[in-house]
């Protein structure tokens, strides 16, 4: 049977290394896939796996040159020699950036867009269209903008765009970056449809395991420093200790397997959860439950910022901000969460005063700052955003952290220890004479951070501090917030990252519709079914490992979790 | 908040359903015509005409409200500064001279003179209903296609379309980038000075390049992934294909830009029309 099936996509000793860079990407690969498989591809940042990906749809050689030892056929196709052109009738590609890969004016020219290119009659094309279109489920919105989509919906319209062809094997390049829980939920189940519906070969390139995993997938290809260091089935490698050595996280239902003390064999099949043997597990699950203390809440603080009636609306438009009422206490570290378009930026641009004059009453340390201006605001409260790219604007590491202090008027002596301190704090001191080019994405955040922090506010506001990073570098930055936040500064997230919530944020704040839906802690948001479903937020898979296990208080289990965690692991 | 660089309404009446192409086609002869001509007599049925096409293509007056204003206000300063710069011009052209009264010195009101800026401020004047036209009766989806098929090269055509799909985006990135800005300090108020602000909206410009760029990378290798510049033509998924309607209008555009071309040839044997000899 292994013999007899027809290989799609197979690498032999292949290497490659981009002429821009001193030493291979990717080394002595040896990979192959089959056709109807369902692969995917982790690996931490660097680790070449987008690049394997780029290969695979050949924008290596096409749009990054450089040079290739071994050999790649990709569908009978040698690909050092093909053109992408050639190669993309049989490999759809659909990128990570749902937005900016959406380049037709609506939905309809977006998914046309790779037959106009072949130069295809209109009515044939009209047809294919259609076909495409409700092949995702987007058939009643061909004239839409793209203005007026989700991420989710951009992304399927992608998804669309490559299905017109009668591609034999469907690449995503981390198709859950930019995806809130359940609109990534979604997008893993179409694809699993799709895949088995037309028989596709499919391979996924993803750092989010836990999440691809809510489907079937035939085998996982770990890669690290350009090299594969396995090709295992997910049973196999939960079983297998070489996700957390290397960076990545495995699922936190087999990390609490772990904590009560369960060796997982290939056996429990623990590559999904509903696969899991759970009647092999119950018993280690409940005693480890029944062995944890409960912990002491904190005590109160005084509130650094509280909230009454807060209502806000743009210009002759709805209310975006509908009567919220609620209060950060200092020293806390709040997530504010809910779907695009539930108020979250706002509510920040609210609070720094970019968006002016709410209805309601806002308190800062008991003082009411209505009348203050932006500028008065930003010496007490930061706001940092999502792409460090947006802020940053000087070339050097030092100019940029000591912008803000410079804009005061402030005289070089008294700029300079301060910028020093908060280059200390941020880890950046060895780096102060550095280029900011010179930097990482992680190091650029951290600079972006130091560069809020020069100003010594009392609260910072972070969106999306964690975007698009790994699990490595997601806990640099979470641990480095939160050494932060216990040194005194109150720190307000705008996330979609439930882990991020459920590990580092007791308090979680939800939004939906400009409503407060949730003020409380951020288990219980990761508990509630009718919390995460209007939240676009996902169940935590600890709460569905508690409940299929017959736990009785499943949301104290997931605290007893995070506790352990805390307390243990770090 | 959606920022769209045309805000297209859909409307179905006979100008609304010409062909894009068409649209673009009309334009250009019509626009020929009156570039070509100065003889008021046929600029001025253009220029009647041109307005029965914007009435019937029903726009409505708010939506072109500002860009009339520009215009008229383009026009006016138009026929000052001609008469300013070159008081005697249509002496010149027409050889003849009727004074009808004197400011001072060379600056004489010349009946030759007036009939000249007249043509020229009439020529300029009958040419925006038909570029409004153009513009806003046309879908944006299809004036790629249409340039296209007017015989621009697609990859020029394109560009046209994907700075109507990417420019909101960058406004938006804009706002966002100068929010972030100002909360680090950053005063764009007008409470600065000039020259500072100016400075100010500089450290705004640098990210917005920066984080343009990385977009440019995520369209190009989009583009390339889906075959874009494979054949030397392409097709438009959008474009409205050719009616009755789109030759008749075509025709009537061809019969005007002839006939204003016969009246300078065979009846004023120059682009001028002089009524003064």
């Amino acid at each position: 049977m292994e013999n007899s099936r027809k290989p799609v996509i197979e690498f032999r000793d292949f290497s490659f290394q981009y002429f821009s860079q001193a030493d291979p990407t990717l080394h002595d690969i040896n990979l192959t896939i089959y056709e109807g498989e369902k692969v995917l591809i982790v690996g931490p940042s660097g680790s070449g796996k987008s690049t394997l990906g780029n290969c695979i749809n050949g924008l290596i050689p096409f749009s990054y040159p450089g040079e290739i030892k071994g050999c790649l056929t990709v569908c009978g196709i040698e690909t050092a020699t093909a053109s992408i052109f050639a190669l993309s009738q049989h490999v759809g590609t659909v990128l990570q950036d749902p937005d900016g890969q959406f380049i037709g004016l609506s939905v309809g020219e977006d998914i046309a867009f790779a037959l106009e290119n072949e130069c295809v009659k209109q009515a044939e094309m009209k047809e294919i269209v259609q076909r495409a279109a409700a092949m995702v489920d987007m058939g009643g919105l061909l004239s839409a903008s793209p203005f007026e989509l989700s991420g989710g919906q951009k992304q399927r319209v992608s998804f669309a765009g490559v299905m017109v062809h009668e591609v034999e094997a469907l690449l995503f390049d981390e198709p859950l970056a930019n995806l809130d829980p359940a609109t990534g939920k979604t997008a893993i189940d179409l694809i699993d449809r799709i895949s088995l519906d037309y028989h596709k070969t499919v391979v996924i390139i993803e750092h989010r395991l836990e999440d691809v995993l809510y489907r079937h997938v035939d085998r996982i290809v770990v890669m690290s420093e350009g090299r594969i260091v396995a090709d295992l089935s997910p049973d196999a490698l939960m079983a297998a200790d070489i996700l957390t050595p290397l960076g990545i996280r495995e699922p936190l239902y087999v990390t609490a397997l772990k904590y009560a003390g369960v060796p997982v064999t290939e056996a429990l099949h623990a590559g999904r959860i509903d696969t899991l043997d759970i009647a092999a597990v119950r018993d280690a699950i409940f005693d480890w439950d029944a062995a944890q203390p409960e912990r002491e809440k904190k005590p109160a603080h005084e509130p650094i910022l509280q909230a009454t009636d807060l209502s806000y609306r743009y210009v002759q438009q709805r209310p975006i901000l509908k009567n919220l009422s609620f209060s950060i206490e200092a020293g806390e570290m709040v997530s504010l969460v809910g779907t695009n378009g539930a108020g979250k930026s706002t509510l920040a641009k609210v609070i720094t005063g970019i968006c002016k004059d709410p209805e309601g009453k806002m308190l800062f340390r008991g003082e009411p700052m209505d009348d203050w201006t932006i500028h008065e605001r930003s010496g007490k409260i930061g706001y940092v955003m999502q792409n460090p790219n947006q802020m940053i604007c000087k070339s050097m590491i030092y100019d940029e952290v000591a912008l803000g202090l410079k804009l005061r008027g402030l005289s070089e002596e008294e700029i300079k220890p301060r910028v020093e301190k908060a280059l200390k704090i941020c880890g950046l001191s060895p780096f102060r004479k550095w280029p900011i080019s010179a930097l990482s994405f992680g190091q650029k955040k951290r600079v972006t951070i130091a560069s809020v922090l020069v100003l010594e506010p009392e609260l910072i506001i972070l969106d999306e501090p964690t975007a698009g990073q790994d699990y490595r570098h997601y806990t640099d930055i979470m641990e480095f917030l939160r050494q932060l936040n216990e040194s005194g500064t109150t720190i307000l997230l705008i996330t979609h990252d439930m882990h991020l919530m459920l590990e580092y944020t007791p308090h979680a704040i939800v939004l939906h519709a400009g409503e407060i839906l949730h003020d409380g802690t951020a288990v219980r948001a990761l508990t509630s079914e009718q919390i995460a479903t209007a939240a676009s937020l996902k169940v935590t898979s600890l709460y569905e490992l508690a409940t299929r296990a017959g736990v009785a208080d499943c949301e104290a289990f997931v605290q007893h979790f995070i506790d352990y965690e805390r307390s243990t692991a770090r | 908040m959606k920022a769209k660089l045309f805000d297209y309404v859909e409307r179905h009446n006979a100008i609304y359903n010409l062909s894009g192409v068409t649209k673009l086609l009309c334009f250009l002869m019509l626009t020929a015509a009156v570039m070509f001509s100065y003889d008021i007599r046929a600029i001025a049925v253009i220029m009647v005409l041109s307005l029965v096409f914007l009435g019937m293509s029903q726009i409505q007056f708010r939506q072109i409200k500002l860009m009339l204003l520009y215009v008229l206000l383009f026009l006016v300063l138009n026929f000052i500064l001609t008469f300013v710069f070159s008081p005697t011009y249509g002496t010149q052209i027409y050889g003849t001279e009727h004074v009808l009264f004197s400011i001072f010195g060379r600056y004489v009101v010349t009946s030759e003179q007036m009939l000249y800026q007249a043509t020229k401020t009439l020529k300029y004047a009958s040419v925006v209903p038909l570029g409004i036209i153009f513009f806003l009766s046309t879908n944006p989806s299809e004036l790629a296609a249409s340039i296209n098929r007017a015989g621009v090269n697609y990859k020029a055509a394109f560009a046209f379309s994907l700075t109507l799909r990417y420019f909101p985006d960058l406004i938006r990135d804009y706002q966002d980038i100068s929010a972030a800005q100002q909360c680090r300090g950053l005063d764009l108020s007008k409470k600065e000075k000039l020259g500072k602000r100016l400075k100010n909206i500089l450290n705004i410009t640098i990210p917005l390049i920066f984080s343009t760029l990385e977009r440019i990378e995520t369209i190009s290798n989009t583009m390339d992934l889906r075959g874009f510049g494979k054949e030397k033509k392409r097709t438009w998924y959008a474009a409205k294909p050719m009616k009755g309607n789109d030759v008749f209008a075509i025709s009537i555009a061809m019969l005007l830009l002839l006939g204003t071309v016969a009246l300078s040839i065979f009846v004023n044997h120059s682009k001028f029309w002089n009524p003064f000899v």
